[in-house]
């Protein structure tokens, strides 16, 4: 799982251009399904067929970014975000393109760095001149460039929203039986971070019977956090509610009864802002029950997130049972 | 000039038929297949369906105005329908209503306002329309809750080049639209006229769905701020520089494969092109993009100033390259 990780949280994949996690994973769950995919937005399906009707597992492919918006004679640019990024996070940061070329981020003469917001930051690249001699044009993206690195029992990496998820339904496809109750389609989406875009036509496509995404979600356990009942090592969380999504409580209940009955550790998980793929699964046609296993991390969206150790391995151990096990009857 | 006469039109959101009979009348005579949906969307087929199934979008409607009251004293209290700018409102005039009743947009005279008033700008509830009633019967023997009010603009020809009026957004895209739709050398692809693109893509929604297209350009007017006071980097657009091209909006991340496409069309056929250097705003490409399984989209726009107001200025050769742009990219899509 660390290797795999390491892998996919060092890959380039701002929103609009997962193609590098796309291939990468592609290559990684290939040998383990009966059939791949993809769709007009980019969406990679991976298909386990089984006897029962089919159950759509969601990760994301994408990760937040910036997107150039005008380069000029200096070769200095101006960005917008991409996703939930905030601006003061980026002075000083390393930023990678598609094609690896780097560039840092600084801000005009500011009197305070309370007057920091979007339109006084700039990239630089290095590049003395304006397109086309400088490499980078307008609409380019750029994302983190940070390697991951173990801390303790923790993980720290950029992208782990959701790259976290992503090595989670690679390693669950790697541990399936060879009979499955149902049919297991593996969908890791595209565009996630700004709107869920990716999820509602790949839950239209395969008009699924259940949802179930699995994403990173925030926790209240750092220093004068705001309170939120979720903890790094705790084991992972089953989803209440988000913004999003009132997870179905067929599918929680049958979620905190298989945790039960394997004896692994988890929470219960109520964020009060924030929304995941099962927000656009469970609206998808007539509507499909879904539910949310989360991986409790710290620092989303920053450079450095942080999940446990622990908690990938109990989420792991939880998808593999519940893909192993006949859902309940609506 | 196709432009003036679909601008001209009185199309609120919501209220698009004047400008979708005026399409379907400039259509008469051409090979096309048409049909109205439930949501007022005119959906155009011209040709055999081919694979990919192209199709091009255009929105019919502006923003506006809705009467929602009708004063004792005969004047109109209304709300705006899609994003209007409260401040470019007083003293303009409009019309009211399918029989287009004149009327102005009143406020408290210079002479009455206090001082603190004059400070700060007025805000919807501040303004009424004054249709020159001497108080609510004869007012409603004239209008009635829930009409449309459009400003009262004639498109004209300014400077050199350039055309003054309003609703360009999105009437400019449905003219580009129209006149591809005449072409004799275009064939086999879907166009859709959509409604209540302003207040949220609706129209965009059903007509997607119901034509489930594998790919979608979307012909738009987009804000340009060439004007004092804006560094280039800020300006969004320029007027002159032709068609721009979105990377990203609030609405939709375009498709990679069709924008190095729309490059390189412009780029091979010597015609001028922009990025718009501004990701906020959206258009119909974010509903369009989410119909069904999904649909690679792509946005093209003639830079106009001043958009949503009761005066925008777009410059004709923009809208010319437009035209062409799009029409270059359909003709290299069946090389």
């Amino acid at each position: 799982m660390e290797a795999l990780l390491k892998k996919l949280t060092e890959t380039f994949g701002p929103s609009g251009e997962e193609a590098a996690v796309r291939t990468l994973i592609e290559a990684e769950i290939k040998d383990s399904v009966d059939r791949i995919f993809t769709d007009n937005l980019g969406n990679l399906f991976a298909l386990r067929e089984g006897a029962g009707p089919a159950i759509m597992l969601s990760a994301h492919m994408d990760e937040i970014g910036v997107i150039i918006t005008h380069i000029d004679e200096h070769g200095f640019m101006r960005l917008a975000p991409v996703g939930g990024m905030a601006p003061h996070l980026l002075i000083g940061q390393r930023l990678r393109f598609r094609d690896g070329r780097v560039a840092t981020v600084y801000h005009e003469k500011l009197k305070s760095l309370r007057d920091l917001e979007w339109s006084k930051l700039y990239l630089d690249g290095g590049a003395a001149a304006a397109p086309p001699e400088n490499p980078v044009a307008v609409g380019d993206l750029a994302c983190f460039d940070q390697p991951f690195q173990r801390a303790g029992g923790r993980y720290l990496a950029k992208a782990l929203d959701d790259r976290a998820g992503c090595a989670l339904l690679i390693e669950t496809a790697r541990r399936l039986p060879r009979e499955l109750p149902h049919t297991v389609c593996f969908v890791f989406s595209v565009q996630e971070e700004v709107g869920l875009r990716g999820a509602t036509t790949a839950a239209y496509r395969l008009k699924p019977a259940y949802g179930l995404a699995v994403d990173v979600t925030r926790v209240g356990d750092t220093p004068k956090a705001p309170v939120m009942a979720v903890s790094l090592g705790q084991g992972p969380a089953i989803k209440i509610k988000d913004s999003s999504v009132i997870c179905h409580p067929l599918v929680r209940r049958f979620m905190i009864d298989t945790a039960a009955e394997l004896g692994i550790p988890y929470q219960l998980e109520v964020l009060e802002r924030g929304g995941t793929d099962a927000g656009a699964i469970h609206l998808s046609r007539e509507g499909v029950p879904s539910g949310v296993l989360s991986i409790p991390c710290r620092y989303i969206h920053t450079p450095s997130e942080m999940v446990d150790a622990g908690d990938m391995e109990h989420a792991l151990t939880l998808l593999v049972k519940l893909c192993s096990k006949p859902w309940p009857a609506l | 000039m196709l432009l003036a006469e679909l601008a001209n039109l009185p199309g609120v959101s919501g209220g698009e038929k004047r400008v979708r009979q005026a399409i379907v009348e400039a259509l008469a005579g051409c090979p096309v297949e048409m049909r109205t949906d439930n949501i007022g969307n005119l959906l155009v087929r011209k040709g055999p369906r081919r694979s990919p199934h192209v199709m091009l979008a255009a929105h019919m409607d502006e923003v506006g105005l809705m009467v929602v009251a009708i004063e004792k004293s005969g004047h109109l209290k209304f709300k705006p329908v899609g994003g209007i700018d409260s401040r470019v409102l007083a003293a303009k005039r409009v019309r009211v209503g399918a029989a287009a009743v004149p009327g102005v947009i009143g406020a408290k005279a210079v002479h009455l306002q206090k001082d603190d008033d004059r400070k700060k700008p007025y805000e919807i509830e501040d303004l009424f329309i004054d249709i020159g009633a001497a108080g609510k019967e004869e007012a409603e023997a004239l209008v009635k809750i829930g009409d449309y009010a459009t400003f009262d603009t004639a498109a004209t020809p300014i400077g050199s080049g350039f055309w003054r009026g309003k609703a360009f957004d999105d009437r400019a895209g449905c003219a580009v639209l129209l006149q591809l739709l005449r072409d004799p050398e275009l064939t086999g692809f879907s166009a859709v006229f959509t409604v209540q693109e302003e207040i949220g893509s609706r129209g965009a929604i059903t007509a997607s769905y119901a034509l489930q297209p594998d790919r979608a350009l979307i012909i738009e007017t987009t804000a340009a701020a060439d004007t004092p006071g804006t560094g280039e980097d800020f300006s969004s657009t320029v007027l002159g520089a032709g068609p721009a091209l979105s990377v990203m909006d609030r609405s939709v991340i375009v498709d990679r494969e069709m924008l190095t496409e729309l490059i390189a069309t412009a780029r091979e056929a010597g015609l001028p092109f922009q990025f718009r250097r501004f990701t906020g705003g959206g258009t119909d490409a974010g509903a369009v993009a989410l119909a069904g399984e999904g649909v690679k989209t792509a946005v093209v726009s003639t830079p106009c100033r001043y958009i949503h107001s009761p005066h925008s200025i777009l410059k004709e050769s923009d809208l010319q390259a437009t035209a062409a742009l799009v029409k270059a990219w359909l003709l290299r899509g069946e090389r």
